[in-house]
């Protein structure tokens, strides 16, 4: 076997493993779509996050418009702060919304939905959404249904 | 080359003892190995020859007695020391062992490449030349299966030979082969070991090709030396386990039998239920 | 009854020294990867034995099991309404787990029984011993190269494993059934993670590598130096290395996913 043809073909099988390895982290995991577009960050508190993932999705009216970046517990108030990057482009979102953890479909994955307020205001890189509405738990949900009952 | 030089002690084996799996194979065996000459170590098929040869390699250990080679006892050398030794020495396994996916020069390019750091120009000359001296530089591009079995013993030898080593060691290198190139692996070795001022060893059990063009032989039987001398003075000995091996005889002192019971005893066992 | 006892004890005993062995030998394989790292050439020859050359069984096997998992993924989520997810399963099952495990085991049948079968011959023709008589050190001369070509090709086999079946999923469900791409692809991006899914499949996929080389060359290199020896040890590799890959994900799994 020629020793050129060889190392060309290892050349080869080298470039398209790599690249493979490359698509699986852009493509498939979906880090290109965070690269591109600056965007700015918003943070908002919950009561509870639920199964919320980093990396779900931010949508407004049922448009994907971020991603989640980083969910945290604050050590001082005892909530979960969850921390989203917003795509650049939808810089005119009301400083008056509100966020709240969405369930798409019956068992599907949890989102973050952000209602909009009627503020002139926006909000802006570092802003805070103070109006939030938790993840729906079902244990708590069937709590309250019964000792609604029971009243 | 002075006689004194030439009578030289390169590797001696002092009361060697083996064993392998509860046989005795070495039963305190004494040799010496003298530079310049050809010695031919010679036995029946059994008798441990190729076994002696990894001893003085050092892919075995003794379980008694000394192996020294070069002035080294050799199961005392560590792994670095023996590498180094070992390039002093060439061998000659009994297929060959060329590496079946190189080319007839890159095996013998093979030890050259692995120790040393050769330009390119000068490496082909090397090897060419030792393809030469065994007559094969035609067949430089050939692969080992393309290759009759003389031949390949043949490219063996120039590998055996590409880093100019101090003693050759060659491993029934007759064996199977027809009469013309028994006569052409005869000739070969004798030349390579004077002209290149080899000191050769040849196990074998060719009688009439080994008394060839032995200095020295060495006869072994049931792990014990039975007799030792030149040539001339094997062929004029008249002790029977010698004769019986130097003439052919299928019975003697080196019994047709694999150790037994008595055969009626054996057949009268076998038919208890 | 004491026949028996000292049976069991004379195997377990056979079996902690063929184990004991193995590890010497990879710990000393592992110790010449300076050697390997001076003589570049000897690693490219082996990474194109082992890597290029299982080249095509592994995309054609990652195309139909790509197709496979998109055709059963839209049978079964359609039942529950949810074909969108079918992007996520089909990459999901790829990226952890089929990706990994199957190019380790078409691996260890493709490339690790030829290096099984290579190493003993060369063992059995006593290619190995004269290399040894020639002060060439085997285990790095021959052993080594190919110890870390495997544990090289694999991840590299894997990833493209994983990208050509997701791309199978793609081309069955979107392409032939006709279900939007849209949601096949934005649906896998929000689920898929670079750490907890693609960096742990990497994980596994080296640890295969290393595994299925590792075993592929010990079975040869300690072959019965026959015939009959080095086609038992041909088959015990693929058959060890197999359930080992096996086992080992199985583990693997177990500590990743939690």
């Amino acid at each position: 076997m020629n020793q050129r043809l060889v190392e060309i073909g290892v050349g080869l099988f080298v470039v398209a493993g790599l690249a493979a390895l490359l698509v699986l982290a852009l493509q498939v995991s979906g880090l290109a779509e965070l690269r591109q577009g600056a965007g700015y960050h918003v943070t908002a508190k919950f009561e509870n996050v639920g199964s919320l993932r980093e990396q779900a999705p931010v949508s407004m009216a049922g448009v994907r418009i971020g991603r989640v970046e980083a969910i945290e517990l604050d050590p001082t108030s005892h909530r979960a702060t969850v921390r989203m990057r917003i795509k650049a482009r939808y810089d005119s979102i009301p400083a008056d919304s509100t966020a709240a953890i969405y369930t798409a479909g019956l068992l599907g994955e949890q989102y973050v939905g952000i209602q909009p307020g009627w503020e002139n205001e926006h909000l802006g890189d570092g802003d805070r959404v103070t109006d939030t509405q938790s993840a729906m738990v079902l244990e708590r949900l069937l709590g309250q249904f019964l000792t609604n009952i029971q009243e | 080359m002075t006689a004194v030089e030439q009578g030289e002690p390169l590797a001696a084996v002092r009361g060697l003892h083996f064993r392998r799996g509860g046989r005795s194979i070495f039963d305190g065996v004494d040799m010496t190995i003298r530079r310049g000459q050809v010695t031919a170590i010679m036995g029946p098929s059994g008798s441990g020859k190729t076994t002696l040869l990894r001893l003085l390699g050092g892919q075995l250990h003794p379980h008694g007695g000394t192996v020294e080679v070069m002035g080294q006892e050799v199961p005392a050398l560590g792994r670095r020391a023996l590498y180094r030794l070992r390039q002093q020495m060439g061998i000659l396994f009994q297929s060959g062992a060329l590496f079946t996916h190189l080319s007839v020069f890159e095996n013998v390019a093979f030890p050259v490449r692995e120790h040393t750091d050769l330009p390119e120009a000068l490496l082909e000359t090397l090897v060419l030349l030792k393809l030469e001296a065994v007559g094969l530089r035609g067949a430089r591009d050939l692969m080992p299966s393309e290759l009759s079995g003389g031949m390949a013993r043949r490219v063996a030898m120039a590998r055996a030979i590409a880093l100019d080593p101090v003693l050759v060691m060659y491993d029934e290198p007759f064996a199977g082969q027809d009469p013309i190139t028994m006569g052409v692996l005869v000739d070969l070795i004798r030349r390579l070991n004077d002209i290149l001022g080899l000191s050769s060893v040849v196990v074998s059990h060719d009688v009439h090709e080994t008394l060839a063009i032995a200095d020295h032989v060495y006869l072994l039987a049931d792990g014990a030396l039975i007799a030792e001398g030149s040539p001339a003075e094997l062929q004029a000995s008249a002790d029977p386990s010698v004769r019986q091996f130097l003439d052919a005889r299928p019975d003697g002192p080196v019994p047709f039998h694999y150790p037994a019971p008595e055969l009626a005893e054996d057949l009268a066992g076998r038919r208890r239920p | 009854m004491t026949e028996l006892l000292r049976r069991v004890g004379a195997r377990t005993l056979e079996g902690l020294r063929g184990v004991g062995e193995a590890v010497l030998l990879v710990a000393r394989i592992l110790r010449a990867a300076p050697v390997v790292a001076l003589r570049p050439r000897l690693l490219i020859e082996q990474l194109y034995a082992v890597g290029v050359q299982s080249m095509v069984i592994i995309l054609v096997s990652a195309l139909f099991i790509g197709m496979v998992l998109g055709l059963q993924g839209y049978y079964t989520l359609s039942d529950f309404g949810a074909i969108e997810a079918v992007g996520t399963m089909v990459a999901l099952s790829l990226v952890r787990e089929l990706g990994p495990v199957v190019t380790a085991l078409l691996f260890a049948g493709r490339a690790g029984s030829s290096l099984t079968a290579e190493v003993g011959l060369m063992k059995a023709t006593e290619q190995l011993s004269s290399m040894e008589m020639m002060a060439v050190d085997p285990e790095r001369r021959i052993l080594a190269p190919r110890f870390f070509a495997a544990l090289l090709a694999v991840p590299l086999l894997t990833a493209v494993f994983s990208v050509i079946g997701i791309l199978g999923g793609y081309l069955v469900t979107v392409g032939m059934i006709g279900i939007d791409g849209g949601p096949f692809w934005s649906n896998m991006q929000n689920a898929v993670t670079i750490r907890g899914d693609i960096l742990n499949g990497v994980i596994k996929s080296v640890a295969f590598g290393f595994l299925a080389g590792w075993i592929a060359l010990h079975k040869g290199y300690m072959a019965e130096p026959t015939s009959s020896g080095v086609s038992r040890a041909t088959t015990l590799g693929v058959v060890h290395a197999s359930l080992a890959v096996l086992g080992l994900d199985f583990l693997l799994t177990a500590l990743m996913f939690e």
